[in-house]
């Protein structure tokens, strides 16, 4: 049963016209109200993940709960859906559960708190915010165990519940969560700073309200729903072919050997209306990789793809829903049965970027984009130091953005927004760590006329004893190159212990013991080419070589020779560019994918130190049994 | 005798204002600019007003000045080539900067990413290592340095910067590397990060270094020419330049550490409107400074400039402390626009800049702009600048009527429209400096000024329920009121990154007065006697494992438990919540302020509150949906005491006031007209 909202006031809003000075007010005002609500959380959030790299969602939404302004589309209609309870004023909602709320929040690290704001007895809008917690306890630090088996291996879950009833706080709720986490003053503090900010947002909506009046604001978010329904209903028509296409990519393992995991979705257009299937789709995880992807979540991620890949003009909102049929088969990778563990759903949810782009781009190769958008690499770091505290980090790092119409990649960039580095001298201040080296990683980057984006290659000197975990991807199936760009390099993790030894990790891992002194390389995927390399101007692959982005033997993939001083060998260049030329053919590939899955797993070992994992197989069940 | 002398840069106009010091006379003037060396105005106006007014050049004791000549050079890229020594290990810290693409999700997609403000090419590293601890983990490996040095040689570096990893807490390995490089390159100026910033965070502290390295020849050059001008002209005057954060720095200083300097230009008119506010007997004002292409706002509250930890020159955001004003691209040039695809008007930030600048100056724009909207409206008379310059009305109705063209709506709906946009997008500024930081915009005034401010700040009052709306005596010069009437001001600060629970009021308090020891001998050395000074003591502080820090305000001496209160206090009207944990002082900071100028504002004669004396004309205008009948006045006939009526509008030289229906004008004892509703 869904939920019910009650209302003391039983009179509808009543439907005004707004004239469009009004509506671009409201809209202007609506998007600062976001901007607070993002900056009110990072000034007083507590734990880095949240604080420093900003992982956390703002949204504001109206009384049926669809997006007006925030970023992953609106989460409170699977809520709303699920939930079997009343909605009051005063009420405010916390949850963790992804099977409570159809998947609208992924893995149970993320928090999410739900206000319905109430004006005068009625429902008018919905504000909220969802944000990864460091650690919600469970088996191991940072509460995302590689090899869970079901999501109760996972730590805390937390079914909707009112954290505040008709304006009651519930203290005790509160303090029975914060009991399962190994670091309840960053959850407390982070908790509050969701809360501070959904309140934050809820007075600006009723400021708009004090100003314009109720059924304008009401009328007017209806209207901004409704402009971006036409504008996306006039892009779809243009952008989108009847006949069908797709697009496929992988995420390489899932850490207890199997790997890798196909995503395949195809694309289509049915009158106004687009078809996303994602039929072909490898089978769900028994480990945590599985990723419980909300059909709304993926509609969102879809127009903002179309928005910033054709007219970033366009302001989103869930307006165009209506416009987008997503159909995700159950018990695949995107779509598990409970209770399997989600905790490791970054890579799928990044991969699933890749393969948008893909998709929009097939039949427009200007407007493609390489490959990148692998995954947020994780590292865990936690112990008790020599004067006994415990200390616990939870860090994210960054790779290469692809190549892109518009130029190179970035190098070390966040493809996620508003993320940031943590500062190495705050690690060293705060954490028995020291980071040796901080530079991007030469020629990790595709080749391209617009080169990808070099990975990070981070050196961590870990000053105590403790245990560490490792998440990342894109280290078996290389991110792909497009229109003549080759693929950007693959991830590895290298433990130089102090001894001397030196021994190639897995790119997931958990319960890695570390000692005083060791060294840890933890070196991301670069992004990969767009272009022809072959059109790259030698002397910015010349400087590129000055800069140490690119080595001297790396030059030579964009068929460029440097003299013993660094310039450009012209004749050289011109020679090596022929041969180049003559090999390989004019005809360019639009994709460029590597050497192809079999290779890859026949060369595993002998180019990444690691063994090649095994395929995937779909189970009819043996899953374990739990009561929902 | 003893004169101050004022003088603010501006793209068009440079502004001058003598202030006696003994009776707070002041005489004022404005100058073409000379933008090729803009040194050349600023030193032949002075002396042109200083004849005219017959004031000697040994008369005048200090020589004032605001510029832009910083944020100049890094908004059009002419700054030095910068050389970059970083730890081993760290050579792309520029590059990589904090991994952050501005934008939401996909953003990426669109972002160009900035060049390093110092070349790669030109980023070297030295083998060495200092701990969190201060420790040094690994020597400086000075052989291997000298050698690298060779890099920057061959790449013709202009300055150099030295920003070494945890050099914030010891900073041995970057003042050898500086004694090294200046022995290897000598004559190239050298910034270590220890003396601009010595502050957690090595990203910030080294382009914030950085930036004062790029900037560095071209503010040492300008100030030399100044000083050798000034010489030439054969003053005395001790030239004083006013830095980002509203307090005054020495020609010497501002040549070591020209990164204070970046947003000069505004901090002089916030600095001015303290001053009028102050006179006019308003502590607490939010600024309105709006021109051209941008408009800058600015919370005033005590008399006090809100500070902000940052100063920002277009791409380039950097730790140096600034006046906390915050800028939109909303002006009298912004174009108004209706996309195709949303229907939407849209106001800005596209600008139609000076040339060809709007329809209705008739120097080739056709595009609809504020300004135009203004004239459509009749807010703008046709004769601007007293009558050198005629507005083409004409041109603008045919500009704004492709607006209500394309909204299906009628010219005057469609003008107002426009205006309704740029205001709200002013009021999106105001908001950040006001409601978002926890203040309620009715505490305050409002006060106008800059080319356009005046004939928009009625209406944002009444959206922002400021009032009154103060515009100042002659708006357009209210930068040089400011440079003039601020004071000199030395800071220091320490990283102290220590739980309240950790430490004592002694041990805090051995770190301040050791602080206020040195800020106290610098300013002394700048002339300023010790008993003269006025020392203000900041805590930077946090809950222990929060990323950011609020500034609290600490008496000399007095307990840590009081801040600590204070802070409570403060975050939760801020943040609306206080945690259980304890509070960690991250930064120790003592600012040491000189004497102010005792400049009193000049009386204006006192009529009899009716204005008819200065009425120009009737005229028209469209306010509130119907076409008025109002009145144009000169304002520099308006006596103290006159109250103007709305609708009316106020002329003078360099700007024009619009007074609404429902509103009243009363000038007050200094010309000041303050607007409130009836």
């Amino acid at each position: 049963m869904p939920a019910r909202i009650i209302e003391t006031n039983p009179r509808p809003f009543a439907e005004v016209a707004v004239d469009t000075v009004t509506l671009d007010i409201i809209e202007n005002a609506l998007r600062n109200a976001r901007i607070e609500m993002d900056a009110t959380l990072v000034r007083t959030a507590m734990s880095p993940g949240i604080r420093e790299q900003g992982d956390a969602f703002p949204l504001i939404a109206d009384a049926e709960g669809r997006m007006i302004v925030g970023q992953f589309g609106s989460f409170i209609d699977g809520f709303l859906k699920g939930w079997d309870g009343e909605i009051e004023d005063g009420d405010m909602i916390f949850l963790s559960d992804p099977y409570s709320c159809e998947g609208a929040i992924s893995h149970a690290n993320d928090w999410l708190v739900l206000l319905p704001v109430y004006r005068d007895g009625r429902l008018l809008a919905w504000t909220a915010m969802f944000g990864h917690q460091s650690d919600i306890g469970g088996k191991v630090a940072g509460s995302m165990p590689i090899d869970a088996a079901s999501i109760f291996e996972e730590g805390v879950r937390i079914p909707p519940v009112k954290i505040w009833r008709r304006g009651a706080y519930n203290a005790d709720l509160v303090k029975l969560v914060m009991h399962q986490t190994r670091k309840p003053d960053w959850c407390t503090a982070d908790l509050n700073a969701l809360i501070a900010s959904c309140r934050v947002a809820a007075r600006r909506i009723h400021e708009m309200c004090d100003r314009f009046g109720e059924d304008v604001y009401v009328s007017a978010t209806r209207a901004l729903l409704e402009r971006n329904y036409r504008a996306m209903k006039a892009l779809i028509a243009q952008a989108i072919s009847e006949e069908p296409i797709s697009f496929e990519d992988y995420v390489c393992d899932d850490g207890v050997g199997f790997g890798p995991y196909r995503i395949r979705c195809t694309m289509w257009r049915e009158g106004e209306k687009v078809v996303l299937d994602f039929d072909g789709t490898d089978p769900q995880s028994a480990a945590s990789i599985n990723f419980y992807l909300n059909e709304n979540m993926f509609k969102m991620f879809f127009g903002i793809y179309m928005i910033m890949v054709f007219d970033p003009q366009i302001l989103f909102n869930d307006g165009f829903y209506p416009l987008i049929d997503v159909r995700i088969p159950e018990g695949s990778l995107l779509k598990p049965r409970f209770p399997a563990a989600l905790s490791g759903r970054t890579h799928a949810l990044g991969r699933i970027f890749d393969i948008l782009g893909g998709l929009l781009g097939q039949k427009t190769p200007e407007f493609l984009n390489a490959a990148g958008f692998s995954s947020s690499p994780h590292l865990m770091y936690s112990g008790t130091d020599s004067s006994g505290r415990w200390f616990q980090l939870f860090q994210i790092g960054f790779g290469g953005i692809p190549g892109r119409p518009l130029g190179d990649g970035p190098d070390g960039h966040s493809l996620w927004p508003g993320f940031t580095n943590v500062p190495n001298e705050f690690l060293e201040r705060y954490f028995p760590l020291r980071i040796e080296r901080y530079e991007a990683a030469p020629d990790s980057g595709g080749a391209g006329l617009h080169r990808g984006g070099n990975g990070i290659h981070m050196t961590y000197r870990f000053l105590e004893s403790g245990t560490v975990s490792i998440h990342d991807d894109r280290w078996f199936v290389p991110p792909w190159g497009v229109n003549g760009g080759e693929p950007g390099a693959r991830a590895r993790k290298v433990l130089e212990r102090a001894d001397g030894t030196t021994e190639v990790v897995p790119n997931k891992i958990d319960n890695l013991k570390v000692e005083r002194g060791d060294l840890l390389h933890f070196i991301t995927w670069g992004g990969g080419g767009w272009g022809d390399p072959l059109q790259r101007a030698p002397e910015l692959v010349a400087l590129e070589v000055r800069q140490g982005l690119v080595s001297v033997e790396g030059a030579r993939r964009y068929g460029v020779v440097l003299t013993g001083d660094g310039a450009v060998d012209e004749g050289e260049t011109q020679a090596l560019r022929d041969r180049i030329r003559a090999q390989r053919g004019n005809q360019l590939p639009v994709f460029n994918f590597g050497p192809g899955i079999e290779v890859l797993r026949a060369r595993a070992l002998e180019e990444t130190g690691l063994p090649a994992p095994r395929q995937p197989v779909w189970r009819t069940r043996n899953l374990p049994l739990a009561a929902e | 005798m003893s004169y101050r002398l004022g003088v603010d840069v501006g793209g068009t106009f440079t502004d001058l204002l003598v202030i006696d010091e003994a009776t707070g006379r002041t005489v004022r003037d404005k100058v073409p600019s000379t933008p090729d060396d803009p040194s050349r105005a600023v030193v032949s106006g002075a002396r042109q007003l200083c004849e005219a007014a017959g004031i000697g050049a040994a008369e005048v004791g200090m020589f004032l000045h605001g510029t832009t000549v910083a944020t100049n050079a890094v908004l059009e890229g002419k700054i030095a080539r910068v050389g970059l020594i970083v730890t081993e290990g760290y050579r792309h810290i520029l590059q990589i900067a904090r991994s952050l693409v501005p934008g939401g999700l996909a953003a990426w997609i669109i972002w160009p990413k900035p060049q390093p403000l110092a070349p790669l090419e030109a980023t070297i590293e030295a083998v060495e290592r200092i701990g969190a601890d201060g420790a040094v983990v690994r020597p400086l490996d000075e052989a291997k340095l000298r050698q690298s040095l060779e890099t920057l040689r061959r790449e013709r570096v202009e300055a150099v910067t030295v920003c070494l990893m945890n050099a914030y807490v010891n900073a041995a390995h970057e003042r050898r590397v500086a004694a090294i490089v200046a022995e290897e390159l000598p004559g190239i100026p050298v910034s270590i990060s220890a003396d601009i910033l010595p502050e957690m965070q090595e990203y910030e502290r080294a382009l914030t270094t950085v930036a004062n390295s790029a900037v560095r020849p071209t503010v040492s050059r300008y100030v030399g020419n100044l000083d050798r001008e000034l010489k030439a002209w054969g003053t005395p005057a001790k030239l004083n330049l006013l830095r980002s954060d509203g307090g005054l720095m020495t020609a010497d200083k501002s040549c070591e550490a020209p990164v204070n300097l970046l947003m000069s230009g505004p901090a002089g008119g916030v600095a001015g409107a303290v001053w009028v506010a102050r006179n006019a007997g308003f502590p607490n004002v939010l600024t309105l400074d709006m021109g051209g292409t941008s408009t800058d706002v600015a919370l005033i509250e005590d008399f006090q400039p809100k500070l902000r930890r940052e100063t920002s020159v277009g791409h380039l955001t950097v730790r140096a402390s600034s006046l906390d004003v915050k800028t939109v691209g909303a002006g009298g040039g912004s174009i108004a626009a209706v996309p195709e695809l949303t229907g939407a008007l849209r106001v800005g930030p596209q600008s139609a800049g000076a040339v060809p600048g709007p329809a209705a100056y008739g120097k080739g724009g056709t595009e609809p702009t504020v300004t135009d909207a203004n004239v459509v409206l009749g807010y703008l008379p046709e004769d601007l600048l007293g009558g050198t310059f005629r507005l083409d009305r004409e041109a603008a109705r045919r500009a704004v009527q492709k607006i209500a063209d394309a909204l299906g709506i009628g010219l005057m709906e469609a003008a107002a429209g426009i205006i309704a946009i740029v205001n709200e997008n002013m009021f999106g500024a105001l908001r950040l400096v006001s409601v978002q930081q926890g203040y309620d915009p009715r505490d305050f005034a409002l006060m106008p000024f800059g080319g356009a401010g005046p004939l928009h700040g009625n209406a944002m009052a009444r959206l922002m329920g400021s009032w009154p709306v103060i515009v100042p005596v002659s708006p357009g010069v209210l930068c040089a009121y400011g440079d003039a009437t601020t004071r000199l001001r030395v800071d220091a600060q320490r990283s102290f990154n220590r739980l309240v629970t950790d430490t004592c009021d002694a041990e805090v308090g051995a770190v301040i007065d050791e602080i206020i020891a040195q800020v106290t001998a610098e300013l002394e050395a700048e002339g300023v006697p010790a008993a003269d000074q006025e020392l203000r003591v900041e805590l930077d502080m946090r809950y222990a494992g929060q990323a950011f820090e609020l500034p609290m305000f600490s008496p000399r001496g007095g307990p840590i438990a009081d801040v600590v209160a204070r802070f409570d206090a403060e975050h939760k009207r801020l943040f609306t919540f206080n945690l259980e944990v304890p509070q960690e002082i991250v930064n120790i900071r003592v600012i040491a302020l000189g004497t102010a100028a005792r400049v009193e504002a000049e009386e204006i004669p006192r009529g009899d509150g009716n204005p008819t004396a200065a009425r120009v004309k009737d005229h028209q205008l469209w306010m509130d949906g119907a076409a008025r009948d109002g009145t144009i006045y000169d304002r520099a006939r308006l006596r103290a005491g006159d109250i103007v009526r709305g609708p009316a509008i106020v002329t003078e030289m360099d700007s024009t006031t619009l007074i609404h229906i429902g509103h009243t004008g009363e000038v007050d004892s200094f010309g000041n007209i303050l607007i409130r509703p009836e």
